[in-house]
């Protein structure tokens, strides 16, 4: 097969690349979805390809395809050369990518209990368990138990001499009870929603969170909420926990920070940022106590690897430090733009897709609180617990988040749980008015594995390390003006 | 592309291959390609063909799902092994009663030789076209232009067999100065139809007309929503609340709702894979044909997409809206039309008093679902309307309202509608005129 990589190299050399890369990639999926104790999907995905992406007259073009035969390499590789030259007629300044760089490696999960090894039985015997634990709650009307596993196994090859193979493996699981009364909908997710939390580790990451044991705690949970009181509208202190944190970093700092959107090259689709490359190493982008790290080495994280899809080594960069913007999620391209070497962010949804500044793990790094120390020490305020919803503006300036549940704080302790919370507010004055973050024993790596990005769209699976932390004079409860 | 012959013995190849009881076959075969340009260049330019198939495999009640994009014949058959030691595996789903026989199904003009046909230097032509006049106004551009052509064959062991071809091409532009940005959409069967001097003149007019936005205080008013707006309604409504299967868990604001006015009496909205001046399908990922199904008939609720799982537990027939299998989100609508009214643009405008005029929404999502409530921003193109005439650009808003309710307000609807995609259903919309629409922020730009 190396040969036939080769081959494809020399292709485009000859067809005038000054640089070429082909990556192969061969996954597997399996996913099992139970609903109200049935099983409604037994799934299981096989997808192998390969892309080639060749620079010529300093522009890119790109051209993948199913078929890995040496003819269809053969013509892969001229789509990609007449697609490069294309380009070119219509070009800005010419791609720069830095110094050459050749890696020659190996990497892999580490995993302890293979997922594809767990017999299939078993897991559905897990989910149909942990399903029918939510369901007999009365009141719930869908109790949903999900759990994914893939294994991805990747070659890059380029034409400065890299040769990298990897094996990436990732599990992930999730619970979602729904109750329904009254012409009203409640949810409750574990261990976080959009389906699921995920991470690369083997099923050793499904057994950590006992799905059975805190099924009837989000069913009962889902129930209560259909009574609870609405969340008021206002201006007070916030305390998120540590999953809407995560999410609060993908959305207001991950995207952010990466240097395409800064560029304007995503401006046609998920747009700019407010992050200005003028701001680097000056802006205030939070509070003193605010220190960001995008790490793709963290053991566990959805976002770690070892080398990008243009082969740079994973690497843990600095974002954020004591409050300041120092630095962006770069590809070898973007950083050359910078002065810089690439952060190794570049990554592609599959073998037919070009490598993105994607997030690795986006990291708010943990602080000294205790939580329950932090309750007791807010006067007044709400807890809110787990993403709902999420939207946030073409610059990432303006968010509006709401979360599945939350809790009145008054007097240093939990009151009355609330429904429908909802906070708003204007990314730097928010994260400047963080004064709190929970230590390490509250901080997770929380998976994401939907974010999307770039056309045709991809979806990347991302990482984020967050505890629970404290934002100060928040708008609350903003269904309606 | 492949012959329909050669993916009949493909799909016949799998289906003789099975050992389950019944099994379900679909191939898909795609050619695409995608240019993108930013910053008055192409700085992404990309190709992909594939082919896979999808094996549902009903060993009795016990049902196993699995799918490759190896499709030689070992590929064909190992896929078809997998899925029904899957089905051995699965616990009984007493829900399941059977794949769908077979029906009569209409053929759909979907094929248009000119897309297939076009390729990188065509793509970077009109690509150039935009770029160069934004380069003469002194603004930005960035957008893209994608070509696709696709196959997909179901076929299943009671004798369904459906083939179709498409084509469909798409170019888009958000054309940006340094304080404003403008956008225009242009979606077709046949590229032929998409002219680019349009598009970027289409943005470029927006842009140049938004730069130096004022602030405006966040409040109820009065809007005029653009096609690409009312497209996010429709997307809202379809998620949210046209599947048999959210009626059927009770979270959909269809639920219980049959025969009741939900919405202003001026509003009809409906799907047909088959309608004019759609992207047409004839059947679904069950090879069942696409039914009309009116889901909104002058305000009142009237009915509800089905597959055929959703189908049996109503003791009814699938309206051919099921998603591929191992999809569990539930049927959907992909082909939905908003009925036109008589007015123009420029009528309401004249008609409002002081209201919003807004291009597109941007970063839509659900706050409470059963009232679809959605909170999302505005982009590209927002703008003040005093006394009939629009008076000056505005920065952009944050909105949180229940979109039925915006439907309960319309009172001017476009005489013309335009197709757009911006979720996962092709939607055919006219503007609206609102006479109250909830701005609960704003942002700074």
């Amino acid at each position: 097969m190396k040969n036939m990589l080769l081959r494809a190299l020399d292709t485009a050399k000859s067809r005038g690349a000054t640089y070429a890369d082909v990556r192969m990639v061969k996954e597997r999926r399996q996913g099992i979805t139970v609903k109200n104790g049935r099983v409604e999907a037994l799934t299981s995905g096989e997808s192998s390809g390969f892309g080639v992406r060749v620079l010529t007259h300093g522009a890119w073009g790109f051209a993948s395809s199913s078929r890995l035969e040496p003819k269809e390499m053969d013509r892969v590789v001229a789509e990609a050369a007449a697609i490069a030259a294309a380009s070119a007629t219509v070009s800005g300044p010419p791609v720069d990518l830095g110094e050459p760089r050749k890696m020659v490696a190996n990497y892999r999960t580490p995993v302890i209990k293979d997922p594809f090894a767990v017999p299939l039985e078993e897991r559905i015997d897990l989910l149909v368990r942990a399903s029918q634990e939510m369901a007999r709650i009365k009141g719930i009307m869908v109790a949903e138990a999900s759990m994914e596993c893939l294994r991805q196994e990747k070659t890059f090859i380029s034409t400065e001499g890299s040769h990298i193979q990897q094996e990436i493996v990732e599990t992930g699981c999730g619970l979602e009870a729904t109750a329904v009364a009254e012409g009203e909908m409640q949810r409750r997710s574990y261990p976080n929603s959009v389906g699921r939390h995920q991470g690369t580790e083997g099923y050793e990451f499904v057994e950590r969170y006992d799905l059975v044991a805190n099924a009837p705690r989000i069913g009962e949970e889902a129930v209560v909420l259909l009574s609870a009181k609405p969340c008021p509208s206002g201006v007070t202190t916030v305390i998120l926990d540590g999953s809407q944190v995560a999410l609060q970093v993908h959305e207001s700092c991950g995207h952010a920070v990466e240097l395409d959107r800064v560029l304007g090259m995503e401006a046609g689709f998920a747009g700019t940022s407010f992050l200005t490359m003028d701001k680097l190493g000056n802006f205030r982008y939070g509070s003193p106590i605010v220190n960001i790290t995008a790490d793709a080495t963290i053991p566990g994280g959805l976002g770690t690897f070892g080398y990008d899809d243009e082969g740079v080594p994973a690497q843990a960069v600095p974002i954020v430090r004591e409050g300041i913007l120092v630095g962006y999620l770069t590809s070898r391209e973007t950083a050359a733009v910078l002065g810089q070497k690439s952060g190794g962010a570049m990554r592609a949804d599959g073998w037919n897709r070009i490598p993105l500044i994607r997030m690795t793990n986006v990291n708010l790094e943990p602080g000294g609180w205790r939580l329950e120390n932090l309750i007791a020490d807010t006067d007044d305020g709400i807890y809110m617990q787990t993403n709902k919803s999420w939207s946030i503006d073409d610059r990432r300036l303006n968010f509006q988040f709401g979360t599945e549940m939350a809790w009145e704080i008054k007097g240093g302790k939990r009151g009355a749980m609330l429904k429908n919370a909802t906070y708003t507010g204007i990314t730097p004055q928010f994260w400047a008015s963080c004064d709190a973050i929970c230590n390490r024993d509250h901080w997770v790596v929380w998976g994401t594995p939907n974010c999307g990005k770039g056309e045709p769209e991809q979806v990347a699976h991302v990482g984020h390390g967050a505890a629970p932390a404290r934002f100060r004079n928040v708008r609350v409860g903003v269904l309606k003006s | 592309m492949r012959d329909e012959k050669e993916l009949k013995a493909m799909a016949d190849l799998a289906l003789a291959h099975s050992r389950a009881s019944q099994t379900e076959v679909l191939l898909f075969v795609t050619d695409s390609a995608l240019t993108r340009f930013a910053n008055n260049h192409i700085h992404q330019n990309v190709a992909e063909r594939n082919a896979s198939l999808m094996v549902r495999a009903a060993v009795g009640r016990r049902i196993g799902v699995a799918s490759s994009n190896i499709v030689a014949p070992q590929g064909v058959k190992d896929t078809v092994e997998r899925a029904g030691e899957l089905a051995r595996l699965a616990p009984e789903n007493p829900d399941f009663i059977s794949l769908p026989p077979p029906a009569p199904i209409r053929s759909a003009e979907a094929y248009f030789p000119a897309t297939a046909r076009f390729g990188p230097q065509e793509r970077a032509t009109a690509v150039g076209v935009i770029c160069g006049q934004s380069k003469e106004k002194e603004l930005v551009a960035s957008g893209a232009f994608s070509v696709a052509t696709s196959q997909m064959v179901v076929a299943n062991s009671l004798g369904v067999f459906a083939h179709h071809m498409e084509t469909v091409a798409e170019l888009s532009a958000v054309i940006k100065s340094l304080s404003s940005s403008g956008y225009a959409h242009r979606l077709a069967l046949d590229v032929s139809q998409i002219d680019p001097v349009k598009v970027a003149q289409e943005a470029i007019d927006k842009a140049v007309r938004g730069q130096d936005p004022t602030p405006l205080e966040p409040g109820e008013y009065e809007v005029i929503l653009e096609e690409y707006a009312v497209s996010d309604i429709l997307d809202a409504l379809a998620y949210l609340g046209f599947s048999a299967l959210a009626v059927q868990e009770g979270r959909s604001f269809m639920a219980g709702r049959l025969g009741q006015r939900v919405v202003g009496e001026n509003i009809t909205i409906w799907d047909d894979g088959l309608g004019a001046a759609t992207v047409p399908m004839p059947f679904d990922f069950e090879g069942v044909p696409k039914e009309r199904v009116d889901l909104i008939a002058d305000g009142v609720a009237r009915g509800v997409c089905y597959d055929s799982y959703t189908a049996g537990k109503e003791g009814r027939v699938s309206t051919g809206h099921a998603l591929p299998p191992g999809e569990t989100f539930g049927p959907v609508p992909l082909n939905l039309f908003l009925k036109e009214g008589q007015a123009t643009k420029e009528e309401m405008i004249a008609s409002t008093q002081r209201g919003v005029y807004v291009t597109r929404f941007w970063y839509t999502r659900p706050v409470e679902p059963m009232t679809v409530t959605i909170t999302g921003m505005t982009r590209d193109g927002t703008f003040l309307v005093e006394k009939g005439e629009i008076t000056r650009p505005i920065r952009n808003l944050r909105f949180t309202q229940s979109y039925l309710d915006v439907l309960r307000q319309v009172e001017l609807i476009g005489r013309e509608s335009k197709l757009e995609r911006t979720g996962f259903s092709y939607n055919r919309v006219p503007a609206l005129k609102v006479g109250r629409f909830n701005f609960t922020g704003a942002t700074e730009f």
